[in-house]
């Protein structure tokens, strides 16, 4: 079980966040006109890197803030956790 | 009987404490402090069980947690426990195990038929033989296998004791309690760490309990004893025995499991008996020892043959010989120590060394002691069928290839002795890649991956002065690290035996047309054939002939095989051990109750259970439950010997024909404040929110951003910038997940706030014509008119004092009120709604009736909106606005979301009028077609419609709108039925809507 740091409440264990997907995907500006292809990007296609990955995570069972997490998808080490405004 | 192999004294026994057990139905005594083996031992018993494929008699091979034999069944009925290690089992008053994988019984076992057939069961036999007819695998091979090679039998019935989770945080975790970790945990604990230490057996100390040495100017055990003292007076040390730490996870998560019942003679009733801990630990230091590894030689498994290293701690820590004429066999200086022990017990033991010669101090201890020592000599065979009664020795050749001579003596044990292994499976599992080590010829750890650090034996450190030195060295700088404290204690002097380097050699080599059977692997049966079978048939990679003959996949996750088989492995292949590699070692490092893994989440207890504040209400009026969620919602309200449909039905018909309350709590209710808060729902939702007027309500749909409906409820303009919405019970939670989602991540500039109320909140439904007039009787200062409530109009209003929100939505599709009042307030308002509706005949409605309401007026539920359909599929294509994008919308314009012949929803009719559609069953064109037969949809919602009096069914079909009338076929396959149907429109009942206005 992974212990993620919260940026608002401090180391606490996986079972109380959920996992929200890769941080690097931006939604598309509302009301913009946007290819299928970049549509679909946005809905479908990820990469699937080894090595470090940025994604979103929940405090679910906590402070109910979304945050971003920089990981490793190889070994789970986590390098950096930061506020959704705030630079990994 | 009487324990003729018990010594008169000597051991941590309590020798004033005498115990009975029963073993395979007859009655034996031991003592307090005892393991199930040791007493068996010193009872004589060696027949312990039966091997896994071809029954032969096992007896004890270890002393603890390395056992691969010594498995028994314990107790009977619901407490019976599979696969007992009886070397961990510690002994208690009115103990009964029995053996296992045996029948009859365990001196005569049918199943020993295999061991002379072992011709036609070598590796790779089941792969090979039942391959073929497919069917017969499952049907045939697999059961008989399972009844002839399964080891224990599980337990029927719920198991009976109660398991605890607990969760613990330290700086330091300590696993093991030999020198090392005695060494580390009292280094850092003195320099103010705070530390937990853990020893799965009983006694602390590790080899300090075995082995003659001296640290300070104590004896090692004293040393030990006075350590662990001192710790557990230390107000920032968790000392723990019984504690086995199985399971190295990521981020220095530890689990151990506690061993709290089941050794205490008279426990208390809620004693646990076990207790799973969770510890997060900021350094774990692996002292968790090592384990010898026997030799092979002819028939090695017979029982009376046993590493050196148990019989050494049978008789130092139980008192117990493991035989009273032993052979000693040894390829290195340690199998010593156990001679010299056997000699001052006054018992001459043999001692075979495949060595040349060894000058080291031991063995010239065992020398002057008078002890009968063979170099060049090892056992050939071991003879005796259920207990070795006689070795076939030999002097080896100088190549080591064959024998010089062969001579037949007479023993009752044989004591193996092949080095070392480091137990180093934690530190495997926390991910460090482990290296071979020429010098201690084992595996060792490398490069940790997390924060972990390997010391004293299972670092490959044999020697005492090492391993304490590692042991202060690592406690001290560990803790320095994380408490910023310089306090270090010296590392105190110590005394021991010298051993010299061990032989590599270590299995007998076979006399000419002899064909022993050589063990490898003790508890999954495997052999040295094997292993050459499977290399002669191509196997290559480690993990390859690993699962080819099972080699280490038994529960012992071969602790005394593996690194005899690869060095097999190595010596066919001609590599080096390095070369070969190793398997992975994975968790639980011992097998695990699957009672400790669930803890408390047990039967009712497997996951909360939410109430509505009208429960006891719904209770006391025959209210039968159902789950929604994890709600419990009556599902309807029996009367007399009615049953589900009945009682549906006549809930149901009140509500069309005059009136019923439903208690609506579960649903999703989240409340919205700030400014931009109407554009935000204009954004969630498919339809338009910016005008919805203050006091109205309005109903929503919201898509994934794959356009996939997500949810729907209703939602209300309680003041300008306050809005309340609902979401369905399933949903509730996922909803406001994906509202702080945007809000948070997406639009942080939106000013909004979410919180749910859910809990807030109690509902009741009102539904029926006469709804009205109870609502003006519940709210006499209320002008309840249509003019001032209109349908999807709010109000607030004065329940006899109490606050209350007025909504005018309807679900049933009748003139309809839902009232909410705070939770505590629920049952208040229930108590005074059925009171004042009493002169009206009011009845309560459950989840069934409501169903029935909403199938037949084709409202859509979770039923519907199953993941796979988007708007339009449901009929809900008015719902979208063209004027605004909204989340999902872009979506909407995809290939297949246009195609013109999706499944929509329709309506359907059995064309008997009688013959109720079960759900989920196929609708298709021709009921005789060949299978498969095409599927043109599913029938996803039934009821029996109250307004027309015949089953009624809601479907998501292909083309379904342009459908309305044909004659089709609906077939359930699971309850055998064939109905033919028609397809009418989904919305049966009052297609207008104009009940919900009027
Ligand atoms: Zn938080």
């Amino acid at each position: 079980m992974l212990e993620i740091k919260c940026p608002y409440c401090g180391k606490r264990s996986q079972n109380e966040f959920s996992y929200g997907g890769d941080a690097s995907v931006k939604r598309p500006e509302l009301g913009k006109e946007i290819s299928d292809k970049d549509w679909d990007d946005f809905i479908y296609n990820r990469k699937n890197p080894r090595g470090k990955h940025s994604e979103f995570w929940h405090h679910i069972a906590g402070c109910r803030q979304w945050f971003k997490v920089l990981r490793s998808t190889a070994t789970h080490e986590i390098f950096k956790t930061a506020k959704i405004d705030e630079e990994l | 009987m009487s324990q003729n192999f018990r010594l008169d004294k000597g051991g941590y026994i309590n020798r004033n404490k005498k115990i009975s057990f029963k073993f395979n139905g007859k009655k034996y005594f031991g003592y307090q402090g005892d393991t199930l083996a040791s007493a068996l031992l010193a009872n004589g018993v060696h027949l312990i069980g039966r091997s896994f494929k071809y029954h032969r008699p096992r007896g004890f091979l270890g002393v603890s947690v390395e056992e691969p034999n010594g498995q028994v069944q314990l107790y009977s009925g619901a407490t019976t426990e599979p696969n007992a290690v009886a070397t961990t089992v510690e002994l208690v008053e009115g103990l009964v195990a029995k053996s296992q994988n045996c029948f009859p019984s365990v001196s005569f076992d049918f199943g020993a038929i295999n061991n002379l057939l072992h011709k036609f069961f070598p590796a790779g036999f089941y792969y090979k033989t039942f391959m073929w007819p497919k069917s017969f695998w499952y049907k045939i091979y697999e059961p008989i296998i399972r009844k002839a090679a399964g080891l224990g039998i599980a337990p029927l019935k719920p198991d009976p004791d109660r398991y605890e989770h607990k969760f613990e945080y330290c700086d330091i975790l300590v696993v093991g309690s030999g020198p090392s970790g005695l060494a580390s945990a009292l280094a850092a604990a003195k320099n103010g760490a705070s530390v937990i230490l853990a020893e799965d057996k009983p006694r602390f100390g590790g080899s300090l309990l075995t082995d003659e040495v001296t640290i300070g100017n104590k004896k090692g055990k004293d040393w030990a004893d006075e350590t662990i003292m001192e710790l557990k007076s230390m107000p920032n040390v968790i000392v723990k025995n019984r504690s086995q730490v199985f399971g190295y996870y990521d981020h220095n998560m530890m689990v151990m499991i506690e061993r709290t019942k089941d050794h205490i003679e008279n426990p208390d009733k809620f004693t646990p008996r076990q207790k799973l801990w969770y510890i997060r630990a900021k350094e774990v230091v692996v002292s968790t020892g090592s384990i010898e590894r026997p030799l092979v030689f002819g028939n090695n498994d017979r029982p009376g043959i046993i590493l050196a290293s148990a019989a050494k701690e049978y008789m130092k820590v139980y008192g117990t010989l493991v035989g009273k004429k032993p052979i000693i066999f040894t390829n290195n200086d340690s199998g010593y120590d156990t001679a010299i022990i056997f000699k001052k017990n006054g018992i001459d033991p043999l001692v075979l060394d495949v060595r040349l010669k060894s000058e080291s101090s031991v063995v010239k201890e065992a020398k002057d002691l008078g002890i009968k020592i063979r170099f060049s000599y090892g056992v050939v065979n071991a003879e005796g069928y259920k207990k070795v009664n006689s070795a076939l020795i030999g002097k080896l050749n100088t190549e080591k290839t064959g024998y010089e001579n062969l001579e037949k003596v007479s023993c009752d044990c044989i004591c193996v002795s092949g080095n070392w292994t480091p137990t180093v499976h934690l530190s495997s599992q926390s991910g460090n890649k482990l290296k071979f080590n020429e010098k201690v010829n084992a595996f060792v750890p490398n490069q940790p991956k997390q924060n972990e650090s390997t010391i004293g034996s299972a670092n490959g450190s044999f020697t005492l002065k090492k391993s304490l030195e590692e042991g202060f060295d690592k406690g001290f700088n560990l803790s320095k690290k994380i408490t910023g404290k310089d306090s270090k204690i010296s590392t105190p002097t110590s005394n021991e035996k010298n051993y010299e380097q061990q032989d590599k050699f270590w299995c007998m080599p076979l006399p000419k047309n002899k064909s022993y059977k050589r063990c490898v692997d003790f508890q999954n049966d495997v052999y040295v054939t094997d292993i050459e079978l499977a290399i002669r048939e191509g196997f290559r990679s480690i993990e390859h002939v690993k699962r080819y003959t099972t080699l280490g996949m038994a529960t012992d996750q071969g602790r005394t095989s593996n690194l005899n088989g690869l060095q097999l492995v190595s010596n066919i292949e001609k590599k080096i051990i390095p070369e070969v590699g190793h398997t992975t070692f994975r968790p639980p490092y011992t097998p695990v109750t699957i009672g400790a893994i669930v803890g408390r989440e047990v039967g009712k207890h497997y996951r909360p259970t939410r109430k509505s504040p009208i429960h006891a209400w719904h209770e006391k009026n025959n209210a039968v439950f159902v789950d929604a969620g994890l709600w419990l919602r009556p599902r309807y309200y029996k009367q007399g010997n009615e049953n589900l449909i009945e009682a549906a039905k006549r809930e149901a018909s009140n509500v069309r024909g005059n009136i019923g309350v439903c208690d609506v709590t579960s649903l999703g209710k989240i409340d919205i404040k700030g400014k931009d808060s109407a554009e935000f729902l204009n954004r969630v939702y498919t339809n338009a929110w910016m005008k919805l007027p203050v006091g109205k309500a309005r109903y929503g749909v919201m898509l994934r951003e794959d356009g996939i409906v997500f949810d729907d409820g209703t939602t209300t303009r309680i003041s300008e910038n306050h809005f309340h919405m609902t979401t369905t019970t399933a949903q509730a939670v996922n909803v406001l997940s994906h509202l702080e989602y945007y809000l948070q991540v997406v639009w942080p500039d939106l000013d909004v706030n979410v919180l749910s109320t859910t809990e807030q909140w109690a509902g009741a439904a009102l539904a029926g014509p006469n709804s009205r007039n109870l609502l003006e009787k519940l709210f006499p200062n209320m002008d309840v008119s249509n003019e001032s409530i209109p349908f999807m109009g709010f109000k607030e209003g004065d329940l006899s004092g109490v606050p209350a929100r007025i909504f005018r939505i309807s679900f049933s599709g009748e003139l309809a009120y839902e009232i909410n009042v705070e939770s505590g307030y629920g049952m208040f308002m229930w108590e005074k709604i059925m009171e004042q509706g009493k002169e009206m005949n009011i009845e309560p409605y459950g989840t069934e009736a409501l169903s029935t309401l909403r199938i037949e007026m084709g409202h859509v539920a979770g039923s519907e909106i199953d993941g796979r359909v988007i708007p339009s599929d449901l009929s809900l294509d008015g719902m979208l606005s063209k004027k605004k994008d909204f989340i999902g919308k872009r979506s909407l314009n995809r290939k297949a979301f246009i195609e013109p012949e999706r499944e929509k929803i329709v309506g359907v009719v059995p064309l008997d009028k009688k013959t109720m559609i079960p759900e989920g069953s196929h609708l298709v064109a021709d009921s005789n077609a060949s299978l498969p037969n095409p599927k043109l949809g599913h029938i996803s919602a039934s009821c029996w419609s109250v307004e027309y009096n015949n089953p009624f069914s809601l479907a998501i079909l292909i083309n379904g709108k342009k459908r309305k009338g044909e004659k089709l076929y609906a077939l359930s396959p699971l309850k055998n039925k064939v109905i033919p149907v028609e397809i009418v429109s989904s919305h049966y009942v009052d297609p207008k809507g104009e009940r919900v206005r009027s």
